[in-house]
């Protein structure tokens, strides 16, 4: 049986600058950041939370140059998958956000029978959508049978 | 490293944003094409290359998706619905939406009923592809000419 998502990752242009967006402007904590030669295992996650996100730039070894350039024209689109994370208050992280400079919103604070959600872009162009769950959805699940 | 396409693309898609943000308002394609930081013949040739389809296309499906929600998920007239999404004009409304659905606001409405599942998958999933009969001509966007009233 397994047990949790240990690890996903997101493919960005920049490590740094993905730091400084995903733990400054964001406001996840800093994992690993581990470097072995030119290799840097560099990983963010919600404050206590057990799942890493890693951070990987496209490019050698994994990929040569030219998928590693299909591959940034598709994060610089937005084509890529995103990340969707749960916040206690969803309007006031917007507010938050919007006060550390953040401009790429993608969808303001909007509500539906399951809460309250926003969407951001990351700087690359990768979707983030951040969901309050509502307090009847969260009630309904929790009651659902297992199968 | 220069990383052109890479900057070009994420300016368009700033800029796609912005009309998937603001769809309900009277959206200019040079305020649209600013936010790439690019003139109109350019944003709508770059935003073609990129994205498949012109800006105005876009907005309208971005426009006739959100009045499929609406029309499936509230009680609101097939004409609030109109103007909520953004168009002005009914006719070209009803137009647009048939060109792009294949049935009318009310059709849709009678044979749709709400989706369960979050909005934000529902959105993508639902989008509409334009069906065949090439570009629809109307919105208030400023790139096609303006809509013809019936």
């Amino acid at each position: 049986m397994i047990t949790k998502l240990n690890v996903t990752s997101i493919y960005v242009l920049d490590k740094d600058k993905a730091l400084d967006f995903y733990v400054n402007i964001l406001g996840l904590e800093k994992g690993n950041d581990v470097r072995q030669g030119t290799y840097r295992w560099l990983t963010v996650r919600v404050p206590g939370d057990v799942t890493e996100i890693s951070l990987e730039v496209p490019g050698p070894p994994l990929h040569d140059e030219a998928t590693a350039a299909q591959l940034r024209e598709l994060i610089t689109k937005g084509a890529m998958s995103g990340l969707v994370f749960v916040a206690d208050d969803v309007r006031s992280l917007y507010q938050t956000l919007r006060t550390r400079g953040l401009t790429d919103f993608t969808q303001e604070p909007t509500d539906h029978f399951y809460g309250t959600d926003m969407g951001v872009r990351d700087p690359f162009g990768n979707a983030i959508r951040i969901l309050q769950q509502a307090k009847v959805a969260q009630a309904a699940r929790s009651v659902e049978p297992s199968t | 490293m220069t990383w052109k396409v890479e900057d070009l693309n994420r300016r368009l898609l700033r800029a796609r944003d912005a009309m998937d943000r603001a769809y309900a308002e009277p959206l200019d394609v040079r305020t649209v094409a600013a936010v790439a930081c690019l003139s109109k013949a350019q944003f709508i040739r770059s935003f073609r290359a990129c994205f498949g389809e012109t800006p105005h296309r876009y907005l309208q499906r971005r426009r006739v998706e959100r009045a499929m929600f609406m029309l499936r998920e509230t009680e609101r007239s097939v004409t609030n619905v109109c103007y909520e999404v953004g168009f002005t004009s009914l006719g070209t409304f009803s137009r647009t939406f048939r060109a792009i659905v294949g049935e009318t606001p009310s059709e849709y409405r009678l044979a749709h009923e709400p989706i369960e599942a979050p909005h934000c998958f529902q959105m993508a999933a639902t989008r509409p592809r334009l069906a065949a009969g090439g570009e629809v001509q109307s919105s208030s966007f400023g790139e096609a000419s303006a809509a013809k009233v019936p």
